[in-house]
Order: structure tokens, then sequence, then C-alpha cells
């Protein structure tokens, strides 16, 4: 994909485009909670990655990491911007308060990451007891598996989650690398 | 998982926490945020009423936890000493450490018994490792977010790749001809990616006009693809690609579709998704390649009929819009017609085609007879199909010979129709005596050229 990408291969972005689209969308809405400004997000994204496919290190993970990574770094960009606006427009708030919640947003994107990522199993548990508010008991009933099971999925799941919370939000790859669901 | 993660939650960043962390009880599941939740009672919510605090060391403190996000199995027996000495001289439900410690996840979501959380809310108050834990357990179900599987606007995919092309214009591109096809195979496939089984097995009717009446066939999602699948393996076959029904397969689209139903060792599953969509991505990346060299390419569909591989795709982004609609009706999806210049394009296509079809049909006594052959590109007998709203426009079709010129002079009538509304004719989704909203003229000319465009329908 990225000797296509560098070649100039049009069908190539198109491919591209239907593999991410998803992914880079939903991270950069999660982080922006805005329809419009997730979808400028997208376009620049894209160009970024068809300007610059050699930036693109392999060794460093899969094309989906990198892709969600730039995502996450331009839309907590462009969320910092706005929300730097609107603080300095309404004089409201404090640079601390403005600091949690760029923090806030960038965890939000990672969870978002880590939860696409994560192996299904995992998911299934998590939403059958989160979602559907099952207990671990009818959450082992429903997925056919022991309850120790359940247990240690619900566990393991939260804990691949709470990797996203990191205090230094920027600098890592997302968690996950490489595995989709 | 990666190192440093694991490293940062026993190193750093705690110094904001209190020395004895009061840890609220789990978070509510996410319906108890909705506001017609029933009212339950929330500790998250109500600190005065929080029962748990934990009194052991501050969890920086402790060195013994061991912080690996892949659970272990077997949890270290830290805490020996609260454990259960043996059967007969505890009561026989007091949970062990490392029962305890496995419930944390589940105690985070509020997915176990009263009894559990008691005992775990308990056990959190001597224990500092699992209190910790339990903290940043509960903290990441906060992280938890509905999967609102946002619908991705369709239209979003030519904007963002027409920026990106305007920055930097592709040295192998997508040829122009190609673009409905890439365009309504993108739309096809984004619809398809949420579902679920229930939904690719959802029935799907499919109808046509054959033989001067309305017919209809059962499949389900997965059918259906399977049938774009096949006919589309008529364009890879004549790029010289793989033919997905292998060498010797048919060229009829209808006997192609059977071939593969019948073949087909259990009803088509959502495994037919990816070859779809791969298939789709060869045939445009290979034309992308081949260029203006394969435009006019002859693909055949069968005995008697052939179209130039332009036009071929042109009337293959035709099919996978039409069925893409069969399958959104199916599940209750909304779906949109193209855009407006592939509709054209569509169009355009049917309006090229349709004195051919009306020669068909002559041939077989089913419309009227030709009034006025003329030479071959010179202007015959025409009547001019005015299609209204986006992607519409005014052709003149050729009544008596495929080779007659259509032209505004020789118009012996109009009809006017709605640009959907033609392609569901064309679809045989519409039968040609409802169509048609306007017309005046020749009414034999005018009753043949609707039965013409409904005989271009098929399976």
């Amino acid at each position: 994909m990225q000797q296509r990408l560098a070649r100039g291969e049009a069908a190539a972005l198109g491919e591209l485009y239907d593999r991410f689209a998803p992914l880079v969308r939903s991270l950069a809405h999660r982080v922006l909670d805005d329809d419009e400004a997730a979808d400028r997000v997208t376009k620049d994204v894209f160009s970024h990655v068809w300007d610059n496919p050699g930036t693109y290190d392999p060794k460093q993970g899969s094309m989906r990491s990198w892709v969600a990574n730039i995502t996450r770094e331009m839309a907590v960009d462009r969320f910092r911007r706005t929300e730097a606006e609107a603080y300095e427009a309404s004089g409201e708030g404090t640079a601390e308060e403005l600091e949690q919640k760029i923090r806030q947003a960038s965890a939000a994107a990672r969870a978002d990451y880590i939860v696409r990522s994560m192996p299904t199993p995992l998911w299934a548990a998590l939403e059958l007891a989160y979602f559907r508010r099952r207990n671990y008991r009818q959450a082992a009933a429903d997925l056919g598996v022991s309850e120790d099971e359940a247990r240690r999925r619900l566990r393991l799941g939260l804990q691949l989650l709470a990797t996203a919370d990191l205090r230094a939000a920027d600098g890592f790859p997302p968690p996950g690398s490489g595995r989709t669901r | 998982m990666t190192g440093p993660q694991d490293g940062d939650f026993s190193g750093r960043g705690r110094e904001d926490r209190p020395a004895h962390p009061r840890i609220p009880g789990p978070r509510p599941a996410a319906d108890d945020l909705a506001p017609s939740a029933a009212p339950r009672h929330d500790p998250a919510r109500d600190p005065a009423r929080d029962p748990v605090t934990v009194t052991g060391p501050a969890p920086d403190m402790s060195p013994a936890a061991p912080e690996e996000p892949e659970i272990p199995r077997e949890e270290p027996e830290i805490r020996r000493e609260n454990e259960i000495p043996a059967e007969n001289e505890v009561p026989a439900r007091k949970l062990t450490h490392k029962v305890l410690t496995s419930l944390l996840g589940a105690w985070a979501l509020a997915a176990c018994s009263a009894e559990e959380t008691a005992q775990v809310e308990e056990h959190l108050t001597e224990c500092a490792p699992c209190a910790e834990e339990a903290l940043r357990l509960r903290d990441a179900v906060g992280l938890l977010h509905a999967d609102r599987s946002l619908d991705l606007d369709p239209l979003l995919r030519s904007r963002v790749l027409e920026s990106c092309l305007g920055r930097r214009p592709a040295r192998i591109p997508v040829p122009d001809w190609a673009a409905p096809y890439d365009a309504e195979t993108a739309r096809l496939d984004a619809l398809l990616r949420d579902f679920g089984d229930a939904e690719w097995h959802a029935p799907v009717r499919l109808s046509w006009f054959e033989e001067e009446r309305p017919v209809a066939r059962r499949t389900t999602v997965a059918g259906v693809i399977g049938h774009l699948m096949t006919v589309d393996g008529l364009v890879v076959g004549s790029l010289g690609l793989d033919d997905p029904l292998g060498s010797g397969a048919p060229d009829d689209p209808t006997d192609r579709t059977e071939l593969f139903w019948r073949t087909a060792t259990s009803p088509p599953t959502r495994a037919v998704h990816e070859p779809w969509r791969e298939q789709s991505h060869t045939l445009i990346r290979t034309v992308s390649f081949a260029g203006r060299g394969v435009a006019e390419l002859s693909v055949s569909y069968g005995d008697f009929f052939a179209l130039p591989l332009r036009d071929a795709l042109l009337d293959r982004a035709f099919e996978c819009w039409v069925h893409g609609a069969d399958i959104a009706e199916a599940v209750s999806y909304p779906y949109e017609p193209p855009a407006g210049a592939h509709l054209h394009r569509m169009i355009d296509l049917a309006a090229r085609v349709l004195p051919s079809a009306l020669a068909t049909r002559r041939r077989s006594g089913l419309a009227g007879p030709a009034r006025d052959l003329v030479a071959a590109g010179a202007p015959g007998r025409s009547l001019r199909l005015e299609v209204e709203g986006a992607g519409g426009g005014s052709w003149y079709i050729a009544l008596d010979s495929p080779a007659a010129l259509g032209s505004p002079e020789r118009s012996v009538g109009q009809i006017a129709l709605d640009a959907v509304e033609f392609c569901q004719l064309v679809a045989g989704h519409v039968s040609p005596e409802e169509a048609a909203a306007g017309q005046e003229g020749d009414r034999e000319a005018i009753r043949d050229v609707l039965f013409a465009a409904a005989s271009m329908s098929r399976l």
C-alpha cells in the first residue's frame, strides 16, 4: 500500500480511504464531538498520508496505528486551537482546565482506538456488562464461557482500556497496534 | 501491551492522589446515565454514602504491585495472611484473594452479585494493590463510550479524494469512466460494513421485467453480493484476470448467477463480502494501470450482447446502485441515488442502448414495424426522452434502427420522467405502463420505447 501511494496510484488512495475512513472519522469525532470538524480532520489526515506516504515506517507498527496516531494528533491539535480560541474569547476557565480538557480528549481517542483494536472476545464481554447491563454470570452464559473466563475478560478488557488514560498523553503509539477486529 | 505504559502506572503521576484514596463504588452502566433509566442508587455520584475507604498504604508506596496489563492467570499470593486457612474454619462463601482479584473488572462494571461486591469492597480496604487496580479499572469504565457507529457521509469520500488529488495529482489516475463504479462499490461497501449476520441473511426480493411482465426472485443480502460479484466477473475475465467462477464459465449474467447460487455448497454468507470488495478494488486498479488502452475493449454479456469496457463498468455501477438499494430496502436503511454526474452517465448509457433493445423486440414481433429506414448515421425517426432532476437531460431515441441517428428534427413525440424513475424503469422495478409522468405524440413509439427500456432489465 505504501509503495502504491508513493507511486501516486489514485486507486490506492481510494482503498486507503475505504479501509481507514471509519476509524479516522470516529477518532476525530470522539475528540472533537462535531461533525463538520471531524470531516475536516478526516480530509486533513488523508491529505497528509497521500502527501507523505514515505513517513510511514512499517517497523514502528501497522499502517492502521500510524493512521490512528496522525488522526489523534491532528484532532487534538484542532481541539486545542478551538478550545484556546474559546478560552481567549470568553476569558472563562483556566489554562489548567484547558490542559485537562485536552488530556481527556486525547485519552478518549486512545480509548476509542483500543476498543476498536481489542480482541473481539474482550470487547464482547465488556459490551454485555456495560452496555447491556449483564452481570458476569449472565455474560458468561451469553458467551458460552466459564464464569472464571468472563471475569478474566472483563478485567483484561478494562486493563487494556486503562492504558489510554496516560498522563503523558502524546508520544506513545496507541497500544494494540496492528490488531483489528 | 507495550512496555512504557506498564511502568507508568507504578512509577509516576500519582502525586495528586490522596494517601488514602476513597474508592467510590463501581461506575453505573451505560443506560444508567440516561434520564429515563430507573432511579438506582449510584454510589459514584453520592460521596456521602460512599462506603469504602482504603486503609492500606497508598498505591505508590506499595512495591509489591505487579502492573502487567496482561492478566497473569495465577495471581501472586501477596496477602496470604488474609486467606482462609481451611475450609471448615470459616464460612464457605468467603472468597479467596485470587477470586477477589479476578472480580475487579466485574466489580468496576457493577457486574457482580451484591455479596461479591461487598466482599470485594471489604477486601479493598485491606489490600493496596487491589485497591489501586480497582481505581484504575473504574476510571477505565469512564472511557467506555457507546460505539455509535457514526454513519459516514457517502459524499465525504469523493470530497476527501478530490481534495487529496487536487494537492498532489495522481500519476496513475482512476480513469474518469471508472469513477461511477468506484463510487458505487465504495458506497455499497460502506453500507455492508456494519452488517451483522442477521442483516447478511435478510431476505431480498430482486425484481425485473421479463416476457412483458414483472418477475421476482428471492435471495438474501449475501446472495445479492454473490450475484454482483459473479457478474462483475465478466468484466474481470475480459481483462484477462481470473474469473471468480473459473474458466469456462458462461457469459450470460443470469446463467452466471444461477451457476453461483447452485454450486455454492451452502447459502452464501458474509464471507462473500471480502472477495466481492477485493475483486472490485482489483478491477479499479487494473483499469487504472491499463488506462485508455482498455476503454474500448469488448465485454461479452452472452451471445447477443456486448459492451465496450467503459460502458460495461458503467452498467456494473448501475447494477451496484440498484442492488444496493434493494439491500438497503431489505434492512430498512436509507440509500440515496448516485451523484448527479454519475446518474447522468448511467441514463446516457441506457439511452444509447435503447435503439438496440427496441430492434431486438421488433425482431421478436414485440414492437411495431420500422416505419422509415434511413442510411446508417443519418437522422431517423426519433422519440425525445426528457429526464428531469439531478442527472437528467434530453436524449433523442432513434426508433427504426440502431444505426440511425436520433434527431430533434425528426422527433415524433416525447416522454418526460424523473431521473430516478427512469432508472427504476430500466431496472425493471416499475412497469412500462406505470412509468412516465408525461407523454405526448406518437403513442406506438412511446409504448415501444417504454417497453424496450423495461426489457433491458434482468436479474
